[in-house]
């Protein structure tokens, strides 16, 4: 299949208040319709850094995003994205908050019934048909994701790019997301960058699982392809020696190759921080958070 | 282990739901009843000490005069609206005997003018503080959030709102009379030109809290609401409209809240100082008057502004709960 998205060698430079800072050095990455990739490493490597540009919300500073071979210069809803606080408008309901994207993408080209039934087919696709008239401060957080993600899929875009979207969840609802996400991806076979900071996530989910070196001046590392047979299912999967194999593979990668070597003092282990306190607990963890 | 606990709630809930109860109505009685003891100790220090204070017009009213007063006050409007009705109703009569003689001829119709009552006088402030307030409204919002929105439009604009803003609109009011007596000359005014000197004055003291507060509401619109709207790639005046104002309303009506009570203080002194109608001139005029109940109907008067002050609030909040989808920030 021909390469849909072409991430071609940019490097991002922030000018602070004490000098450039170059955060991404020639991040290189080509995607072809249909896979699911997952972006992984460590805090503030700049992962976010890599999705805001091909969202178009950043701009690079050298090279630039390819997507159908037409450069990608401002945000777009054929580049739809789900950002980690789900980013719900409070003042709207659900079923709104997923109109007023429905509304913009297909203006005139769908009649009010048609959208009307548009809104409520994307809605019923992450399980919120029966909560769509509540604001998002009546829904817990895992609905508000789940909104958050109907809103995009609901702009039919080209890429669908996913920041952290599970990482505010407790693990069973990030669990209970990841399958209904697997459910989505096998009816619309989308094109998929997330960003995660799970390693089991990125296994059971992705196509290839690309890992990003630690900054400043991040880049790909490694990418690893996932061969796992569709559907996944997480319970069989944990004695799969391929799921394993690969599993420790990425662990490998970001606990011994890109080790991150800063001293951090002893309690700045929570994950709003974002550091990388509890690299001890790693070996005797199922659900390692890199954060 | 679960049917353990619960046994023992069910054993222990009798008592429990008896002292949540009286819980909740001591709370109750609180809410009800601290602000009466705080009232009733009020009156008592009032009268002690209004009775210890003697003025060259008497005794300062103390509870019972005021109350008296008020009274008072409600008849003279009273009797003041017969007198009103009555005339109108000569007039009519003295019109239609003229016609019944003379089919051709034009009844003029004479308005009456007589005293502003108390509580006319209320009405007129209301009316002014009101208009000038909506008007301020009307332009401090959008200039606000074209403020917010525009870091230039800003940067060229802070400066003079940061000027003005510690300006006493008092100080404008001479100024406002000049020019509007200079400017706003028609043969048949629609509004008195005293009420436009006190609506100009209200709408210049609601201008800068409003601006400001918007366009720090909309400077401060969190960035991810901002993504979205871009994402989306709304046009301008749709996010706006969509994104902008919904977001700011909070500090919307913060600003709106903060400047309707300060128009309420300002009106009243531009009243009194200019001579215009309202609740200021009622104290000025009681004040020059100078009789043994004047004293008693300013205090009057300084009790009912401040009532409507409260009340001007009270609306202000429930308006902004009705509007705003950030109940917290209403209940603050
Ligand atoms: N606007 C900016 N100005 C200056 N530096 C920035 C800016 N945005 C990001 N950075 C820096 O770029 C680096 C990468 O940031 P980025 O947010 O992409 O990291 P991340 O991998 O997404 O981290 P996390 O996993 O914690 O979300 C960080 O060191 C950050 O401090
Ligand atoms: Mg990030």
């Amino acid at each position: 299949m021909s390469i849909l998205l072409d991430i071609s060698k940019i490097d991002m430079v922030f000018p602070t208040p004490k000098g450039d800072f170059t955060a991404l050095k020639e991040v290189d990455l080509k995607i072809k319709k249909g896979e699911f990739i997952s972006l992984i490493g460590h805090s503030g490597c700049g992962k976010s850094t890599v999705l805001n540009v091909v969202a178009g919300l950043l701009q690079a500073t050298k090279g630039g995003v390819l997507l159908n071979n037409k450069e990608v210069t401002e945000p777009g809803p054929e580049r739809a994205v789900v950002f980690q606080n789900h980013s719900l408008l409070p003042w709207l309901t659900a079923y709104q908050n997923v109109e007023l994207a429905v509304k913009q993408v297909f203006n005139r080209k769908m009649s009010k019934a048609e959208m009307q039934d548009w809104i409520e087919h994307n809605l019923r696709l992450v399980h919120m048909d029966h909560a769509m008239h509540k604001r998002p401060d009546e829904i817990s957080g895992g609905m508000k994701q789940r909104v958050g993600i109907a809103r995009a899929l609901a702009m039919q875009p080209e890429v669908l790019l996913m920041d952290e979207p599970f990482g505010a969840l407790d693990a069973l609802t990030r669990a209970h997301m990841q399958d209904s996400l697997m459910e989505i991806q096998d009816e619309l076979n989308n094109t998929v960058i997330m960003i995660t900071h799970d390693v089991d996530e990125a296994v059971l989910l992705s196509d290839r699982i690309v890992m990003m070196t630690n900054g400043p001046a991040a880049t790909v590392g490694e990418i690893l392809d996932v061969k796992l047979e569709r559907p996944r299912d997480r319970l069989s999967l944990a004695q799969d020696a391929e799921y394993n194999r690969l599993r420790s593979a990425v662990l490998t990668f970001l606990y011994e190759k890109q080790r991150k070597v800063e001293n951090i003092p002893a309690q700045s282990s929570s994950k709003k921080t974002g550091e990388t306190g509890d690299l001890q607990k790693v070996d005797n963890t199922n659900d390692v958070d890199v954060a | 282990m679960t049917t353990l606990i619960r046994k023992m709630m069910t054993a222990d809930s009798d008592s429990t739901l008896l002292v949540k109860s009286l819980q909740f109505l001591s709370q109750r009685a609180k809410a009800v009843v601290l602000p009466m003891v705080g009232i009733a100790v009020f009156l008592v220090i009032w009268s002690f000490a209004a009775n210890s204070i003697d003025t060259s017009l008497g005794k300062f009213p103390g509870p019972k005069a005021v109350a008296t007063q008020i009274g008072n006050l409600y008849h003279e409007h009273q009797s003041e609206r017969e007198k009103e009705a009555a005339f109108y109703q000569r007039q009519e009569e003295r019109n239609a005997k003229r016609i019944a003689k003379d089919p051709g001829y034009q009844p003029k119709i004479r308005a009456y003018t007589g005293k502003e009552t108390f509580l006319d006088q209320i009405g007129t402030s209301l009316v002014t503080v009101m208009s000038g307030f909506i008007l301020a409204a009307v332009i401090a919002i959008p200039l606000g959030i074209a403020v917010g929105l525009s870091k230039t439009l800003n940067t060229a604009i802070n400066p003079i709102i940061q000027v003005f803003k510690p300006v006493s609109p008092l100080a404008w009011l001479p100024l406002v009379t000049m020019v509007v007596s200079a400017v706003y000359v028609s043969p048949e005014p629609m509004f008195a030109k005293s009420f436009i000197n006190s609506m100009i004055t209200v709408t210049l003291c609601c201008l800068w809290p409003m601006v400001i507060n918007t366009s720090v509401g909309v400077a401060a619109i969190n960035q991810d609401w901002v993504n979205v709207s871009r994402v989306l790639r709304l046009p301008s005046l749709v996010h706006v409209q969509k994104i902008v104002l919904p977001a700011s309303i909070p500090a919307i009506f913060t600003g709106m809240r903060l400047s309707l009570g300060i128009a309420w203080m300002v009106l009243i002194a531009a009243e009194m100082l200019a001579q215009n109608p309202g609740l200021g001139k009622f104290v000025w005029d009681e004040f020059q008057n100078g009789s043994s109940q004047s004293l008693s109907r300013i205090m009057t008067a300084v009790i009912v502004i401040g009532f409507i002050g409260f009340l001007l609030d009270r609306a202000m909040l429930q308006l902004q709960r009705l509007v705003s989808w950030d109940k917290e920030s209403a209940n603050r």
